[in-house]
């Protein structure tokens, strides 16, 4: 099990509560989170990575561990204490607009 | 006894607002997806309760919510526009070529016949089509691809497709406006696409008569003339008769003739509506004082509708796609403003009184006459 938080707009959307649990079967990456969290919600589909090329929203933020994860292959296996469920995958929005 | 819902779309979030057919008290629900732009949200002719709304975000992209409510309760709808084939280029504001890609939906146009069909004109232009409710998109590729479309280039909003325009009496037909290309039309339900921009000038652009290049800001049609076209250029009223084969200014005795909205009573199709705005650089009322201007000619003889808006100290904007009429006998004509209030006439523009006057900054204005 691991443990993801959104950003809210993105929680109010998906109408979730709080801190994800997320059960994934194979290798902890983002894109196996990514792909995870839109087929339990799929009104996020598009909202994280472009529908078509999968990359990343420019104003997407991805931290784990206090590090930021945002310019790291989505293939690229998560820590272990991420893989655990010790620490949470932090998805935010970046700071920017009004 | 009939009943008006008015449609707010602002920065921040959408907004409804209804009342009785006197139009003085109004019910305020919102806001309905508090902190995303609400770019447009439109009702469907058919269903009056089925309304889209276009939802978007500079962080997380667009979204498509449905109400099947009448607003409120809201669903969200797909959200991938993929346009079709290799998408190629147009130009950048520079001239160089710039790869399209996709960034918001502008405009949500319901069908006139079949509520699931709706279509959406989006930034970079292009025009979409849903036959299930908003559940999937396909682009009508035949504008995007008739032949102009590396010429065409951004406004200062971006290339957006900002107007689409159904014609009851011909299923087939319907225009578009693109800023910056200008206008199109289609006779055979969006398959292939005419430029109709002959008799338009832009002074500020390379070939002030080209075929494409034109900042259209909005086009208005009433539904029993629908051959007579109107439209706010970024500069210049103009009217068409031909269904836009040639257009002709009507700007007649306008203090200034850039702005955005334009639209035509109800019930009286040569009387029409437009905000004049001082200028392309500077956009705001001229002095200060916010007015409408009508002509009940079909333009060039204007008067300046001023009665309940603000004649002193006003600096808002009125855009594109922020007025409407409704259909009630003595029809009402509403606008929404940069300054976040959505005013609304009861008497066709005589005089106004704010239904709300601090929502966000305003972006569309629909409203739809219930039973």
């Amino acid at each position: 099990m691991i443990r993801v938080e959104l950003p809210a707009h993105l929680r109010n959307l998906a109408g979730i509560q709080g801190e994800l649990q997320l059960d994934l079967a194979g290798p902890v990456t983002i894109r196996a989170v990514l792909d995870e969290l839109e087929r339990r919600y799929p009104m996020l589909a598009g909202t994280m990575r472009d529908h078509v090329t999968l990359k990343r929203r420019d104003f997407l933020r991805f931290f784990a561990c206090e590090e930021d994860w945002s310019h790291e292959s989505h293939d690229k296996p998560l820590p272990e204490a991420i893989a655990q469920g010790r620490e949470t995958l932090i998805i935010l929005g970046a700071i920017a607009g009004g | 006894m009939s009943s008006v819902r008015v449609l707010v779309g602002t920065r921040k979030g959408a907004f409804v607002l209804e009342s009785d057919a006197k139009r003085e008290k109004w019910d305020v629900s919102g806001p309905h997806f508090a902190g995303w732009e609400i770019y447009h949200v439109k009702g469907s002719p058919v269903d009056p309760n089925r309304i889209y709304a276009s939802q978007s975000s500079g962080w997380f992209g667009q979204l498509i919510q449905r109400s099947d409510d009448g607003g409120k309760t809201w669903a969200p709808m797909d959200n991938k526009f993929v346009y079709e084939g290799v998408p190629g280029t147009h130009q950048w504001y520079d001239g160089t070529p710039h790869p399209w890609e996709f960034k918001r939906v502008w405009h949500l146009e319901p069908s006139l016949t079949e509520a699931d069909t709706v279509f959406a004109g989006v930034e970079d232009a292009a025009l979409f089509k849903s036959t299930d409710g908003g559940k999937s998109w396909a682009e009508l590729s035949g504008l995007r691809g008739h032949g102009t479309g590396p010429k065409w280039q951004p406004g200062a909003g971006g290339m957006c497709l900002h107007t689409i325009v159904l014609d009851k009496s011909d299923p087939g037909r319907m225009y578009i406006a693109i800023s910056a290309a200008g206008a199109f039309r289609t006779d055979d339900g969006g398959v292939t696409w005419k430029p109709i921009n002959q008799g338009l000038r832009s002074q500020y652009i390379p070939d002030p008569k080209a075929e494409v290049g034109h900042c259209v800001h909005r086009i208005a049609m009433h539904p029993s003339r629908p051959n007579t076209l109107f439209m706010q250029k970024h500069w210049d009223v103009m009217r068409s008769d031909d269904a836009g084969d040639m257009w002709q200014e009507v700007s007649g005795n306008l203090p200034t003739d850039f702005g955005f909205v334009i639209d035509v009573h109800a019930h009286e199709p040569e009387t029409i509506y437009v905000v004049p705005i001082k200028s392309d650089s500077e956009h705001f009322p001229i002095d200060g004082k916010l007015q409408v201007y009508r002509s009940r000619t079909g333009g060039n003889e204007w008067e300046a509708l001023t009665k309940g808006l603000p004649q002193s100290d006003c600096y808002v904007n009125v855009l594109r796609d922020a007025m409407a009429v409704d259909k009630l006998d003595q029809c009402g004509v509403y606008f929404g403003t940069t300054g976040g209030q959505v005013y609304a006439s009861s008497n066709a523009g005589d005089s106004w009184a704010p239904i709300v006057r601090d929502l966000p900054a305003v972006l569309s204005v629909e409203v739809q006459t219930l039973p």
